[in-house]
């Protein structure tokens, strides 16, 4: 049901981890929905990403689009960043089964999340940036029981 | 790819060889159609009212209250759509379980969009009915009862006798989908006063594509396919006798291996769950810990996803299922899982294993030893499991 190109993210994730010294974190997704993204960003002074992280929760196509997208985005400046959308995501992994196509649409938001953070933290603003929709507020998704 | 271990066995079997052995002749060489009045034709008419005593002795049933089906999702539509169709005008209210297969869910969806009124009873964190919500939900207008004999994702055995001596005193009929437990755990119609029972052949070691609906004699419920006279004129269609004899033997096969099959399966059973409650922290056991059907055994990891678990595991050649919405081509996961109560993050993270008697323990320690390194894996590269690490301090 996956490409090579998928399974091959999905086994050998690139960049998964977390940052120490990031200095823009965007988390998105729904633990009710089974995906959850974290991009770890750390953006240097000329405004290019030395570096990115990831961490998912979810299928398959989760992780190969998290770990795609930290490809993609690595080394690139800002404004190429944002202009990275799921379909590049996409094409880039041969493509997604239809309904694991919302993964490479959470990447995107994640990698958007995470800037946005940035631009908050350095009182910048990222042309066409916005508000990410389903960011989440740390802790809120862990009400779970204990065992 | 090496060597399969196949811990899958509810959701299909393999084809125990004897059965297969059995069926051959039925398509070369025994092809006739059983209405036929030449001998190559009739004489399969015998050979299916042989395979029907065969099933009709395992359930305690008679032989002319066995009518096969095309398998168990129709004989679970047909029991449902056609005692509604009958009962028509003596009531409009049916109760069934929030966990049911969805073969019947649907169907009594169907019906409530036909009119009917459909109580779904909710069940403990066991996934087992309570009794008294059973009670407290008839109605004078309630025609049927329907309760799966055991759960087919945690593997829970619901009190189907209690429940048949409920719906004997207040005089409803009783269904049940027994689609997972017939060969699995002893069944008698009599003493648990079941009026009507879905089973299906390839969950016991039997050809996919045949099943049957038991009928106590004496009950209304007409023909769901019509065309024909075949089951007496209650379902059409030509009989699929390579199917009902593979039926027959399988069901032989099981009836004879029953106890030591269901004694060696509970003894690895419970050596599985031991195993992996004990070494994987932060897992909890799906389904009732003690009244489950011997071959199965579910749990949740917290923080990591089902579908990247069963990929991991279909890496080493291992077969298991998972109630995440990955899995379920729905965004919402198992509506089992969230009716005993988990919160969706944890439904999404479960893996159901179902042993057969050819597993060995050896086989169950690398199916462990690599579990705990993959869960390990898969919760390094949660979010979930770093925010609660973070937590802990």
């Amino acid at each position: 049901m996956y490409t090579e190109k998928v399974m091959d993210h999905f086994q050998h994730p690139r960049n998964m981890g977390e940052l120490e010294n990031a200095n823009g974190v965007g988390t998105v997704g729904n633990a009710k929905c089974g995906d959850i993204m974290r991009i770890y960003l750390d953006i240097d002074d000329k405004q290019i990403i030395r570096d990115v992280k990831f961490k998912t929760f979810g299928c398959g196509a989760a992780v190969a689009t998290s770990s795609m997208a930290t490809e993609l985005v690595k080394g690139k400046s800002i404004q190429d960043a944002m202009a990275i959308t799921n379909k590049a995501v996409m094409e880039a992994l041969d493509g997604l089964p239809p309904v694991k196509v919302h993964c490479s649409l959470l990447a995107e938001e994640a990698i958007h999340a995470a800037l946005w953070d940035y631009a908050q933290k350095n009182g910048i603003e990222i042309q066409g940036l916005q508000k990410p929709k389903s960011d989440i507020h740390e802790g809120e998704e862990d009400e779970g029981e204990d065992y | 790819m090496g060597k399969i271990i196949y811990l899958d066995n509810a959701a299909t079997t393999k084809t125990a060889p004897e059965v297969v052995e059995a069926m051959l002749p039925y398509f070369t060489e025994n092809y006739g159609n059983p209405s036929s009045i030449y001998q190559i034709g009739a004489s399969n008419k015998e050979a299916i009212s042989k395979q029907r005593d065969i099933i009709a002795g395992a359930l305690g049933a008679k032989s002319n209250e066995i009518y096969f089906t095309a398998g168990g999702s129709e004989a679970d539509n047909w029991a449902l759509k056609a005692t509604a169709e009958a009962l028509s005008k003596k009531g409009n209210h049916i109760i069934t379980t929030a966990i049911e297969h969805h073969a019947i869910l649907h169907s009594a969806q169907y019906l409530e969009s036909r009119g009917f009124e459909i109580t779904y009873l909710p069940v403990d964190e066991n996934g087992v009915v309570r009794l008294e919500d059973l009670k407290a939900a008839i109605r004078p207008t309630t025609i049927l009862i329907s309760v799966m004999f055991a759960n087919n994702e945690i593997g829970t055995i619901e009190p189907i006798k209690e429940i048949g001596k409920i719906a004997k005193e207040n005089k409803i009929y009783f269904h049940t989908d027994a689609v997972q437990a017939f060969g699995q755990v002893p069944i008698n119609v009599d003493e648990y006063n079941i009026d009507m029972l879905s089973a299906s052949a390839h969950k016991l070691n039997g050809p996919k594509g045949i099943g049957f609906l038991y009928i106590r004699t004496g009950l209304p419920i007409r023909s769901f396919i019509h065309g024909g006279a075949q089951e007496r004129k209650r379902r059409a269609g030509t009989e699929n006798v390579p199917g009902i004899i593979g039926f027959g033997a399988a069901v032989k096969r099981a009836t004879d291996t029953l106890s030591t099959r269901s004694e060696y399966e509970t003894k690895l059973r419970d050596y599985l769950i031991d195993r992996v409650l004990k070494e994987i922290p932060y897992t909890r056991l799906n389904g009732h810990p003690t009244d489950r059907l011997p071959n199965n055994a579910n749990f949740s990891f917290r923080f990591i996803e089902g579908e990247s678990l069963l990929i991991k595991l279909d890496m080493l050649g291992i077969c298991g299922s998972s109630g995440s919405a990955c899995t379920s081509g729905s965004l919402d996961p198992s509506h089992v899982l969230l009716a005993i109560g988990l919160p969706h993050e944890i439904a999404h993270g479960s893996l159901r294993l179902t042993l057969n008697e050819e597993i060995t323990k050896e086989e169950i320690d690398f199916v462990i030893d690599n579990l705990k390194e993959i869960v390990t894996q898969l919760r390094e590269m949660s979010p979930l499991y770093e925010d609660f690490i973070k937590k802990q301090g």
